[in-house]
């Protein structure tokens, strides 16, 4: 059985993977010796029961000694277990020297009326913006808004049907396809790896197209950059889903990007794995590198995102998160009480408030121009009408309002 | 063009292969196949057996030879594109500064590398041992001179025309096991004219062979620049047809 073993580690003999010089010079000299065979018995009757023989023991001894059975699945598929989280100071000090990043004058990217149609379906329609060097953009919109399509326009995979942009300083254009691609990264929903090759051959074929100088200390960078330096000869089909988002973000760093795409990087992972996603986002906007983030979790574009445009086929609005909270949204107080008021219009009838309505049983919304001028003027005129007060607040809009306003908007205009 | 670049395709390739347990059994198991059952015939004509007796053993030989270069390429040839389509890798490919014709080259020579030196090794062994064993008028048809260079020659042209048809076939299919049986289907028309070679029906003779290997060489080269022609990178990643293709 020791033998067995020692073979079985050496991969020697013919086996399924002769992937050892031992294992080709091994095959070579059977190969050899059953000339040899054939040539001294070529007199006998003997000869071809003889040669069938031998190359059936050959095969026999090949497959116990090579291990694994015909079309038996490849890789060890079972999960392993995490590592250590993204965000230690070796990642960080690995993110700083990848992400030295090709100057560009002007923005990253500027997008003007890019239409996408696919036959009678319109998929993008006449969308304008731009994104500054440097800042992480969020494209939020539901499901077949156009945002992959975007992606992939802006990433050169597809032609817009009409429209212009600038990526990265370069005009959107299939003569400047190359030229775009070495200066971008675009990282697509499924992480997209080979799953036979390990880690580290995933990044050396990429590393190759990218035709980088030191690729061996390339993926070595890009790998501590995703605390993934441990796990360079896996295989990638090995790897649980999170980790092989680690390794999609690993193989976007190689290649110098100005601009990362990253379309819904967190999709399906669990909350420790989108915290290292986000940590390494967050990373990549400490060393000046534009991120086009698409998403739909709201929470992580609000987290994350110095800008945030919605779309829904046609782009619906461009901003900073508070930014369009305030647009959308007007400043509202919230004012609770133990019972109803019993004339609600007198008591609200002060400087700074512009209206109010009934909310709940027991709770008012004041419309104010200030919440912060209005509210002891409020409380003032409550405790005057002898209420019994149990809050008083300003009212809280987060992304997601504005996201669902818009997109009710859109759904009544569709009705 | 870049070399670097066509050569990390290769590269991938081939590394992508070599764990892929069906590829490799094809590789390994059909060439034996095909090189065990004529020899089995061979070594069984005797120094008295007619003419027709050898050249009908030996051109069984060389057909099978040349069904070899006919049959592997497309195992490969046809995974390349749909196999990257449907295992999610084609869309970061495509990402990547690489253009069409250095994937599509990349991909064809990873295929046409082994198949050929599997079909030349299997030839020179089958060659070699009856050159060793089998009897002197078998032996002397098999290294007639316009015989051997017909499958020196043939063997990598029609090894290059089945890569491309399984590309072809592989750019435009939508199921990896649909486009390895389509490209070994249309790899077979090719049989009959390696048959009629085989059998002498056309008999082999030098200006022959140099004549039809450059037909073939025609042939190949046509059937790259259509291949790269059906690469389409939108159609291959939307499904649908560009209206006017990015690089």
């Amino acid at each position: 059985m020791a033998s067995r073993q020692w073979f079985r580690r050496r991969r020697i003999g013919l086996g399924w993977r002769p992937v050892s010089w031992q294992g080709w010079l091994i095959t070579c000299f059977v190969i050899a010796a059953l000339i040899a065979v054939l040539a001294l018995l070529r007199t006998s009757p003997a000869r071809i029961p003889v040669v069938i023989l031998l190359l059936a023991a050959y095969a026999a001894v090949a497959l116990a000694t090579g291990g694994r059975r015909p079309f038996e699945e490849p890789a060890p598929l079972e999960v392993e277990t995490e590592t250590e989280p993204i965000g230690g100071e070796q990642q960080r000090r690995a993110l700083r020297t990848l992400t030295t990043t090709q100057a560009t004058s002007g923005p990253a990217l500027v997008v003007e009326h890019l239409t996408k149609r696919f036959g009678e379906r319109i998929a993008v329609d006449d969308v304008s913006f731009s994104v500054e060097a440097g800042e992480v953009f969020g494209f939020l919109g539901p499901n077949g808004a156009g945002k992959t399509t975007t992606v992939r326009m802006l990433g050169t995979l597809i032609a817009p049907t009409s429209g212009t942009a600038r990526v990265a300083g370069l005009p959107l254009s299939p003569a400047n396809g190359i030229e775009i691609r070495k200066r971008i990264a675009v990282m697509p929903e499924s992480p997209g790896l080979y799953l036979r090759l390990t880690v580290a051959e995933n990044l050396a074929f990429f590393a190759g197209l990218y035709e980088l100088a030191d690729p061996r200390e390339r993926i070595r960078q890009a790998l501590s950059a995703v605390n993934l330096a441990g796990r360079a000869d896996d295989a990638c089909g090995s790897l649980s889903k999170g980790l092989r988002q680690r390794v999609a973000l690993a193989r976007a760093l190689l290649g110098h990007p100005s601009i990362v795409f990253l379309d819904e990087p967190t999709s399906g992972l669990d909350p420790v794995a989108s915290r290292d996603v986000h940590a390494l986002i967050d990373g990549l906007r400490n060393h000046g590198v534009t991120v086009f983030l698409t998403t739909h979790r709201l929470e992580e574009a609000e987290q994350l995102c110095d800008r945030v445009a919605i779309l829904n086929t046609r782009l619906r609005t461009t901003g900073r998160p508070d930014e369009l909270r305030d647009r959308f949204f007007t400043r509202s107080l919230v004012v609770r009480t133990v019972g109803p008021l019993a004339d609600p219009a007198r008591v609200f009838a002060v400087d700074g408030v512009a209206g109010w309505r009934p909310d709940e049983n027991d709770r008012y919304v004041l419309t104010v121009e200030d919440a912060r001028a209005a509210a002891p003027q409020v409380t003032r005129a409550l405790v005057a009408a002898g209420a019994d007060v149990l809050s008083i607040a300003e009212a809280q809009h987060s992304l997601e309002d504005v996201y669902l306003e818009l997109i009710d908007e859109d759904v009544e205009a569709a009705r | 063009m870049s070399v670097a670049r066509v050569r990390a395709v290769v590269l991938k390739e081939v590394r992508e292969f070599r764990r892929n347990r069906f590829v490799i059994v094809t590789m390994g198991v059909l060439p034996l196949v095909f090189l065990i059952t004529p020899m089995l015939t061979m070594f069984q004509i005797s120094d008295s057996a007619s003419g027709a007796e050898v050249r009908a053993a030996v051109g069984t030989l060389s057909l099978f030879m040349l069904i070899i270069p006919l049959v592997i390429p497309p195992v490969i040839a046809a995974y390349s594109v749909v196999g990257e389509r449907s295992q999610g890798t084609l869309e970061p490919v495509l990402g990547a500064p690489v253009t069409a014709g250095e994937l599509l080259l990349g991909k064809a020579l990873a295929a046409f590398i082994p198949s050929v030196l599997i079909a030349y090794a299997v030839y020179f062994a089958a060659a070699i041992t009856i050159r060793i064993g089998a009897a002197h008028v078998v032996s002397s048809v098999v290294w007639h001179a316009p015989q051997l260079l017909a499958q020196i020659l043939f063997t990598p042209l029609l090894a290059a025309w089945a890569i491309w048809l399984g590309i072809g076939i592989s750019t435009r299919a939508t199921d990896v096991r649909v486009a390895q049986q389509l490209a070994t289907l249309a790899g077979l028309p090719l049989l009959g004219f390696t048959s009629l070679i085989s059998f002498q029906v056309i008999t082999p003779s030098v200006p022959l062979a140099v004549g039809l290997a450059l037909a073939l060489l025609v042939i190949d080269l046509v059937a790259a620049r259509v291949v790269a022609r059906l690469f389409d990178r939108e159609r291959l990643i939307t499904g649908r047809r560009a209206v006017s293709p990015p690089a």
